[in-house]
């Protein structure tokens, strides 16, 4: 899936990396626990997540993660907005719940990692 | 290649600064993806823990041409029973800590998933240190 379609599903606010809206990606994992967040290999899912602070950015950076989005009305910083352009992220903002947010990217066909 | 940093006590804000220069420096000399992302995965998860579990320390990394020697020295309150810290789930992380997205219990059997060699030694009352070694090949 398209990530313009995921912005447009969830009714997302793309914050930084739009010129990156017509990659195409088809898994996704959702978190608000960064440890989790740092154990998923070699896979790049899309990371739907609820916490929203300078170490959301800076796990996906360790954890070569480079596309956010923020649920349930959480807003980044301009810090962590920074931070996401230097590493050439694509961060989003959206109002649904997590459950939402994975209910209709899992109904659109995204995948899950295990 | 030797390098330093300085982590801090409950300095959330600049926690993986470390871990992003070294996974810049070792970009630069073009070791793998696989293999960076082990590296700064596991020395992430060890500098989170100086900064959330003790009073700061010291990163020091040695590159060579074939591996990678980092050593997390804090100075904190040590750890009574390293068998249990490595167990997975087992945590005495603070509310501020699992407010940041950690103290699951994970960071220890996660750097042991992600390395070729960890030793971790600790005094309770000094300090830990947490010794990690990836092989670039």
């Amino acid at each position: 899936m398209k990530l313009r379609e995921i912005s447009e599903l969830l009714n997302a606010t793309v914050r930084c990396g739009e010129v990156r809206l017509d990659e195409e990606h088809e898994t996704a994992f959702a978190s608000d626990l960064m440890s989790d967040v740092l154990t998923l290999g070699d896979y790049n899912p899309v990371i739907l997540t609820g916490l929203s602070n300078m170490q959301t950015i800076r796990t996906c950076e360790m954890g070569n993660l480079d596309i956010i989005v923020l649920v349930r009305r959480k807003k980044a910083t301009e810090e962590m907005i920074e931070e996401a352009e230097d590493e050439g992220m694509v961060v989003m903002e959206c109002d649904y719940s997590m459950f939402k947010a994975c209910g209709l990217l899992f109904k659109a066909g995204m995948l899950p990692i295990f | 290649m030797h390098l330093e940093y300085q982590v801090y006590e409950a300095d959330f804000v600049n926690a993986g600064a470390a871990s992003s220069s070294i996974k810049k420096t070792l970009k630069q000399l073009n070791v793998s993806p696989q293999i960076i992302k082990r590296v700064v995965v596991a020395l992430y998860e060890a500098e989170v823990n100086a900064i959330a579990h003790a009073y700061g320390g010291t990163i020091y990394a040695d590159i060579e041409p074939d591996k990678i020697t980092l050593k997390v020295v804090d100075t904190g309150p040590g750890i009574p029973d390293i068998d249990w810290a490595m167990q997975e789930g087992n945590s005495t992380a603070s509310p501020e800590v699992r407010n940041m997205g950690f103290g699951a219990g994970m960071g220890l059997p996660n750097i042991q998933k992600n390395v070729d060699k960890l030793n971790v030694t600790s005094t309770v009352g000094v300090g830990t240190t947490v010794e990690m070694e990836v092989n670039f090949t």
